[in-house]
């Protein structure tokens, strides 16, 4: 294979085959495998399937009862929660096909949920079947396989709405031909939203009652989540090419740690209430937080990663909204960062640059 | 010939109260025995006007802390036998160990510490004696039960082997549909649970006693007898009984103590949370649901969360509903179980009712799956413990309950008067408002008149406070708890409760306020209540300090929330009007007086910052004076903090002396408005700093006289109330200087008549104690 990313029902191919075999539990019609088996490819059986969420298995097991329910499936979360990798698996577990896929932008236009024409065809030909071009929702219905549409909510209001139809009738009225595609049994939804886009594109109640919602949360652990932010920041500064720098497991920790304080608005010790800043925090900001310190480290300092090569990187991510952030910020400096004991280094370099 | 009935039931499980209701109407039994203390056979006829959830309490009288409770709610099987009995007219005995041995039995080890705030110190919880609340068990649950689990709750943990996490819903599913009696189904089950199981020694002694009581109702001529008791206890009980001398044996020479019981008012809340016997049941509200609803209790429950939903304005329709119902039964299907338990509810609600919202959810949990019952006592009840401790510390500290208005001066310097004014402190915690604090408190701190009068509806209250505490201390110190883990609680409140702990001597209760105290603190955005709240603060801390009790943590709160105000201030400083300025003003004004009393140790365990950062009131003058020098600011914010700089010996730099400021802030640059608030809040409160620095007054003078007539129309209402404010000794010294200013006359050049300034200066001499002669 010579693809950068195989899709993944190609790069899982074995683990859904020996499912499929093994699966004797009732199959809702159009599903290549049953709700029991879909849930142990998605969380692994310790042995012949690997686990491709980490998480709790409850979330997963709604997911999956949802999708078998013939309700539609939104999944919520802050960025870097593994939304789309989920909905991917989701998508190639039931349909064995995950790449009817609609990105959601401000750009995304009703033909990209419904139908286009090749407007050469539509000339030369009038409107006919052949001169339409399907969107994946359509061809979706038609085959009853899972279209997942990804960042729901960065869509315009009214691109959004073309869903309602398709999702409680089932059906995608083509008036130019007086006809309409009807989805075959098997056809459903898996949406992506981000949760802090909240506000943005709001769904309407109308869509929004057609979806059961799932939030996918953050790493439950700060083990579990430096353990992924090390592991992706190693990755990518070897695919940088960044010079060698010697990075502490300490700093990476340090980061994490105050990450994780801000967003949950509590020490991890659970003793002190934060106020919360306005940004997201994800685990993929922590990443990139730490990527760009050992680029300065490599760089401009002496190769080691240390808090002032962090320090300004943290403040960037954390005041994202000037005047509030900026407070909640000094707040956490001056009432936790200042106590701690062996981050008085830390504390210095953060006043440096806040 | 008499047949003896076993019903094995799981405490505070609704199955099992329905299979008991059902059979005891088919059994028509002529007495019934129910697992519970013996003492409790003659509060049985009470039952009817109480109204569960309520708890049998039982104790020692003058031993505050041998305490046991045994909660009933109206799904408790034996609360449902309890009241067929009175129903029916037919006897109804407790057949446990008798309270008087399993208190005594609980040793000086269980006893603990007086006043530890822990209701009651229930018995070991592996030998419960009374209804142990079954468990919820999570689905984190190990895979193989402890055995004293298994002991305690039996159905719940084969419900759990069976792959339910819900046990009332394996009931309902495996017990229920299979043979005419679910009982004949859960003593085989029994039988093979406690194959080779042998009873420790109170397990054994409790069985026998069971086993007496039986003997004993079968002796008087009883035909048919119903035993409702723990599941577990069902092998114990059946037929064949050995024979009685061998339980005699056992029960002979326990130790006893003089018990008594009483009913007391029960929460589902402590349902939930109450662990004396270990597990608590962790949905009352949902079995309270199971038990009372007809039918189809997945679409009720899920149709009354949409109602529960809706109160709170939220959007839910129908059919959110019917999807959601759709989802929990799909999801019971994916895991493999025919029923939908309430794992599967409460997965549907989020997904569908609450739209992924954790709130919402937290609202359903709240609100129905624990729920917010509270129960009522019939006024027949006997005394509880917290009135006894109330009636025998009042015959100690000779303060008698009386009917009549009365006054009372306390002086807490006296270890008598300091006790009774923690018991009136602890009482008002309690809602018992016998003694009203009166006003007397401006001479000295040391001093506290009280109004008393013992109103019957106190013993009302008393008996309704029965369940946080046996002690007035401990049943304080919960409701100290209690009031700070509301979830409606502000700040404001909270400071309150801190000096009301500290007032009532409940050291007990303060780390959990104090949490919540800080926890508040953090979240709030709005730096005026954190300025609001810091006086008090302070002072309950000094007041902590004078009187000894040890307020840990507090100074930490304290300066932290100095911190906070510290940060923030500078945010809200910017863009008042008027009236948020004089506002914020006064909590200025109260931070820095509080910030005074702060002594330097609090400065924190740093010292690595330079000097003025690290006491507190350095860190604060600091902050006044960066806001100080910002142009931004409302006059009268900018005034005060120029003459709090002043009065602090922070204003001597060159180009920054007050005279510099104020020079500045009357200059033409400015409205004359601004500038008369800025005098307002510079000489807010008193006028002598006019009277002894010359140049102050020269520049005031000169802005005043630089005025146009419409200007000073303008300024003058401010002016007015800034100069109406002074003593009028101050106002005519301050004008004898305007005067003499003019006539650049020195008024002290006037020669002083020693002869008649004698009288007047010995006075003076006295009063500072410097009186010669």
């Amino acid at each position: 294979m010579t693809v950068l990313r195989p899709h993944a029902e190609d790069q899982y191919a074995e683990e859904l085959a020996v499912l499929a075999k093994d699966d004797d539990r009732p199959r809702p019609p159009g599903w290549k495998l049953s709700p029991w088996a879909v849930t142990t490819y998605i969380l692994g059986d310790g042995e012949r399937v690997t686990p491709k969420y980490v998480g709790a298995r409850r979330i997963v097991e709604v997911a999956v009862a949802t999708l078998a329910t013939d309700r539609a499936l939104l999944l919520l979360g802050v960025p870097g929660t593994a939304k789309t990798w989920l909905s991917e698996h989701l998508a190639a577990a039931i349909s064995g096909d995950s790449t009817l896929l609609v990105q959601g932008t401000a750009g995304t236009a009703e033909e990209a949920v419904r139908y286009g024409w090749n407007y050469a065809r539509l000339l030369a030909e009038g409107p006919s079947v052949e001169a339409m071009t399907p969107s994946p929702v359509m061809r979706a219905m038609a085959e009853g396989r899972v279209a997942r549409v990804e960042e729901l909510t960065r869509m315009p209001s009214d691109v959004q709405d073309a869903l309602i139809t398709v999702l409680s009738e089932k059906t995608l009225p083509i008036p130019e031909l007086n006809r309409e595609v009807q989805a075959e049994r098997g056809f459903n939804v898996i949406a992506t939203a981000n949760d802090r886009d909240r506000g943005v594109n709001e769904l309407s109640s109308a869509l929004r009652r057609r979806f059961n919602t799932v939030v996918l949360p953050v790493p439950a652990t700060a083990e579990e989540e430096v353990d992924i932010v090390s592991r992706r920041v190693t990755q990518l500064g070897r695919s940088l090419e960044l010079p060698e720098t010697s990075t502490g497991l300490a700093e990476i920790r340090r980061v994490v740690t105050v990450f994780r304080e801000l967003r949950a608005g509590v020490t991890e010790d659970g003793r002190t209430k934060l106020k919360s800043p306005s940004g997201t925090l994800s685990t993929a900001e922590a990443i990139s937080v730490l990527t760009s310190g050992i680029a300065l480290a490599a760089h401009f300092g002496d190769g080691v990663l240390r808090p002032a090569d962090v320090a300004a990187g943290i403040v960037g991510a954390v005041v994202q909204e000037p005047v509030s952030d900026r407070v909640v910020w000094r707040e956490y400096l001056e009432t936790v960062v200042r106590e701690r004991s062996g981050w008085r280094d830390f504390y210095r370099a953060c006043r440096e640059v806040s | 010939m008499s047949v003896v009935s076993v019903l094995g039931v799981r405490h505070h499980g609704p199955g099992s109260a329905r299979a008991v209701q059902a059979e005891l109407e088919r059994l028509r039994p002529d007495v019934i025995l129910i697992e519970g203390p013996p003492e409790a056979d003659e509060l049985v006829a009470l039952a009817p006007e109480l109204e569960p959830p309520v708890a049998l309490l039982a104790h020692v009288p003058g031993e505050a802390a041998k305490a046991a409770f045994w909660p009933f709610a109206g799904f408790s099987p034996e609360w449902q036998a309890i009241l067929y009995g009175v129903r029916a007219g037919i006897p109804v005995r407790f057949c446990d160990l008798p309270a008087a041995h399993s208190l005594a039995d609980q040793g000086p080890a269980a006893a603990g510490p007086k006043d530890d705030g822990d209701p009651a110190t229930a018995p070991d919880g592996d030998a419960a004696p009374g209804p142990g609340p079954g468990s919820g068990p999570g689905d984190d649950a190990a895979p193989e039960p402890p055995a004293d689990l298994m002991r305690v709750d039996p159905i719940g943990t084969l419900a759990q082997a069976a792959g339910y996490d819900d046990p009332e819903r394996w009931w309902e599913d495996v017990v229920e549909h299979r043979g005419d009696t679910p009982f004949e189904v859960i003593a085989e089950a029994m039988a093979a649970v406690r194959e080779g199981h042998e009873p420790d020694e109170r397990e054994a002694r409790r069985e026998a006693y069971m086993r007496r009581t039986l003997r004993a109702a079968l002796k008087q001529g009883h035909e048919r007898v119903a035993v409702v008791c723990g599941a577990w206890h069902v092998p114990a009980l059946s037929a064949p009984l050995p024979p009685a001398k061998a339980d005699d044996a056992l029960l002979r020479g326990l130790p006893k103590v003089k018990a008594q019981l009483t009913w007391v008012p029960w929460t589902y809340g402590r349902l939930a949370w109450w662990s004396g016997y270990g597990a608590g049941i962790a949905s009352p509200g949902w079995y309270h649901h199971l038990f009372t609803a007809k039918d189809r209790p997945v679409e009720r429950w899920l149709a009354e969360a949409a109602a529960v939903l809706r109160d709170e304005g939220l959007p839910v329709s129908s059919a959110h509903v019917i999807e959601s119902v759709r989802l929990a039964h799909s999801l019971a299907t994916l895991r493999g179980r025919p029923l939908a338990g309430l794992g599967e509810v409460t997965e549907a609600a989020r997904a569908v009712l609450c739209e992924g919202d954790d709130l919402a959810v937290e609202l359903i949990q709240r609100r129905m799956v624990v729920g917010d019952r509270l129960g009522h006592v019939s006024d027949g009840t006997p005394m509880v413990p917290l009135q006894r401790d109330l009636r025998d510390q009042q015959r100690r500290l000779k303060l008698k309950p009386e009917a009549l208005d009365r006054e009372l001066g306390l002086d807490l310097r006296k270890p008598l008067d300091l006790e009774r004014s923690h018991l009136l402190h602890r009482l008002l915690l309690l809602d018992v408002g016998w003694g009203a604090l009166g006003q007397a408190r401006g001479k000295g701190t040391f001093r506290e008149t009280w109004r008393l009068q013992w109103r019957p509806e106190f013993d009302l209250a008393l008996i309704e406070a029965a369940a946080l505490g046996v002690t007035v201390a401990s049943a304080a110190a919960q409701r100290a708890r209690d009031l700070a883990a509301a979830p409606s609680v502000t700040l404001a409140d909270l400071t309150g409760l801190v000096e009301r702990c500290l007032l009532a001597d409940l050291p007990q209760a303060l780390p959990e306020v104090l949490s919540a105290l800080s926890a508040k603190a953090a979240l709030d955005t709005d730096v005026t209540h954190l300025m609001a709240a810091l006086p008090a603060m302070v002072r309950a801390h000094r007041y902590g300090d004078v009187r000894g009790t040890s307020a840990q943590g507090l100074a930490v709160i304290v300066r932290s929330m100095l911190d906070r105000i510290c940060v923030g201030l500078p945010v809200a400083v910017t863009g008042l009007d008027d009236e948020a300025a004089s506002a914020l003003l006064g909590g200025v004004d109260g931070v820095h007086a509080a910030v005074a009393l702060m002594s330097e140790d609090t400065g924190g365990p740093d010292t690595a910052e330079s000097a003025p950062q690290a006491s507190p009131r350095g860190r604060w003058l600091v902050t006044l004076r960066g806001i100080s020098d910002r142009p931004d600011l409302h006059g009268l914010i900018e005034g005060r903090l120029t003459r709090i700089l002043l009065d602090a010996g922070e204003l001597d730099g060159a180009g920054d002396s007050a005279g510099d400021r104020m020079s500045r802030a009357m200059s033409r640059g400015h409205a004359p408005t601004r500038a008369a608030s800025w005098i307002e809040g510079f000489l807010g409160g008193g006028g002598l700093l006019l009277v002894h620095d010359p140049r102050l007054l020269g520049l005031m003078d000169a802005w005043l006289t630089g005025l146009s007539g419409e200007q000073f129309v303008d300024v003058l209402p401010l002016l007015r109330r800034t100069f109406g404010g002074f003593a009028a000794p101050e106002r005519r010294a301050i004008g004898e200087r305007v005067r003499s200013a003019d006539r650049a006359e020195r008024t002290a050049d006037r020669g002083v008549d020693e002869r008649r300034a004698a009288a007047a200066a010995q006075t003076v001499l006295t009063i500072l104690g410097r009186a010669r002669g």
